[in-house]
């Protein structure tokens, strides 16, 4: 299957960097090293939690008996059971289930842009980078939904053991919501994860609509036409898919396991 | 350079490689709801976690074969990709294992 639609040879000698030694542009090339070395940043981060997570004591017990403490990491789908709009019902993980469906859909949609890219069809780039662009922003939109919900909390406040530093020592107290130093889920690590994890990858999903939103101006002014090839398309359509990639391990180590 | 625009030919879609596109779409969201399924009818346990990391490899197989499109590139970049990855697997590994061995009060 021929891929590549562009070829930086030219008119350039093997001497004169007139080869791909890896069959790709130097860009698209270049796409994957950085994509690799951010899925060792990301690796970093699933890792420390998976370290931190099981060396907390797990939950024992059925499901439905289980309670917020500090003594016990919380099972998932006790603290993400909310939806926009109906307060008070339980659905747990239905929201962040909806938020990889929009996510895998956006992925389908880049890579159908990138399809349209291969053609030279500049109509159907831009039809397909919009509604990347729109995925995007609705997931981007629904983290912030679930951001705010996991700061502010639920209806009851947690009764924990939280260390007073003005104190010295433990003591007890109610705890509602989440912030770095302390939360009503459980031990403190576990909003902390939360933050920073869910966090990153916000800041790749959002970092990935301003480029896709560049992608689709240049697509609409015509650039791509002029330049002959949609190769950008191709190569911020890597990065794109791989902020999905990215998602699916969250999905499960974070809101399943 | 660009004093005559050059001569632009759209091609028609490829029904049979957009088809597939959608099938693979079909087959990732096919495999989220079976994780949905798993999470809510068997029991807490490692049988679970192990599972959802086979799902897991699963979804991410298609993602970066189909949608990346890793699978049909030159074989070098193919295992130069994937290759540094066994390191991640061991890594994740030995942290999980060594987490269970650090004690927290």
């Amino acid at each position: 299957m021929d891929h590549s639609t562009a070829t930086v040879t030219h008119g350039r000698s093997v001497w004169d960097g007139g080869a791909s030694p890896m069959g790709a542009s130097y860009g698209k090339l270049m796409m994957w090293f950085f994509l690799m070395s951010d899925a060792f940043t990301f690796s970093g981060l699933l890792i420390t939690y998976g370290l931190v997570r099981s060396s907390n004591p797990a939950y024992v017990g059925t499901p439905s008996d289980f309670f917020f403490s500090t003594e016990h990491w919380p099972i998932p789908e006790k603290v993400f059971d909310a939806i926009p709009f109906f307060h008070g019902v339980e659905a747990p993980l239905v929201f962040v289930g909806f938020m990889t469906f929009v996510l895998i859909m956006s992925s389908v949609t880049m890579v159908l842009a990138v399809e349209a890219g291969h053609r030279m069809d500049r109509a159907a780039v831009e039809k397909w980078m919009l509604w990347t662009i729109i995925g995007g922003l609705t997931f981007l939109g629904c983290q912030a939904w679930e951001w705010t919900h996991f700061i502010v909390g639920t209806d009851t406040p947690t009764l924990m053991k939280v260390f007073d530093t003005k104190l010295g020592g433990w003591k007890e107290m109610e705890v509602l919501g989440a912030n770095l130093h302390v939360n009503q889920y459980g031990p403190p690590a576990f909003a902390d994860f939360f933050f920073f994890i869910t966090g990153f990858h916000g800041f790749h999903v959002f970092s990935g609509v301003l480029l896709n939103f560049l992608i689709y101006y240049n697509a609409v002014t015509g650039l791509y036409d002029r330049r002959g090839h949609y190769e950008m398309v191709e190569k911020v359509g890597l990065y794109w898919h791989f902020v999905d990639l990215v998602w699916v391990f969250v999905f499960t180590f974070f809101y399943l396991v | 350079m660009a004093h005559k625009e050059p001569e632009i030919v759209v091609l028609p879609p490829d029904t049979e490689k957009i088809k597939k596109l959608w099938r693979v779409a079909g087959i990732l969201l096919l495999v989220t709801i079976v994780e949905f399924i798993i999470a809510f009818t068997l029991p807490h346990g490692a049988a679970k976690t192990f599972l959802f990391v086979l799902l897991t490899i699963v979804k991410a197989g298609y993602i970066v074969g189909e949608f990346m499109h890793l699978r049909y590139e030159v074989k070098v970049l193919f295992w130069s990709v994937l290759i540094p990855m066994i390191f991640v697997v061991w890594m994740l590994v030995a942290f999980v294992y060594e987490g269970t061995k650090i004690v927290t009060y």
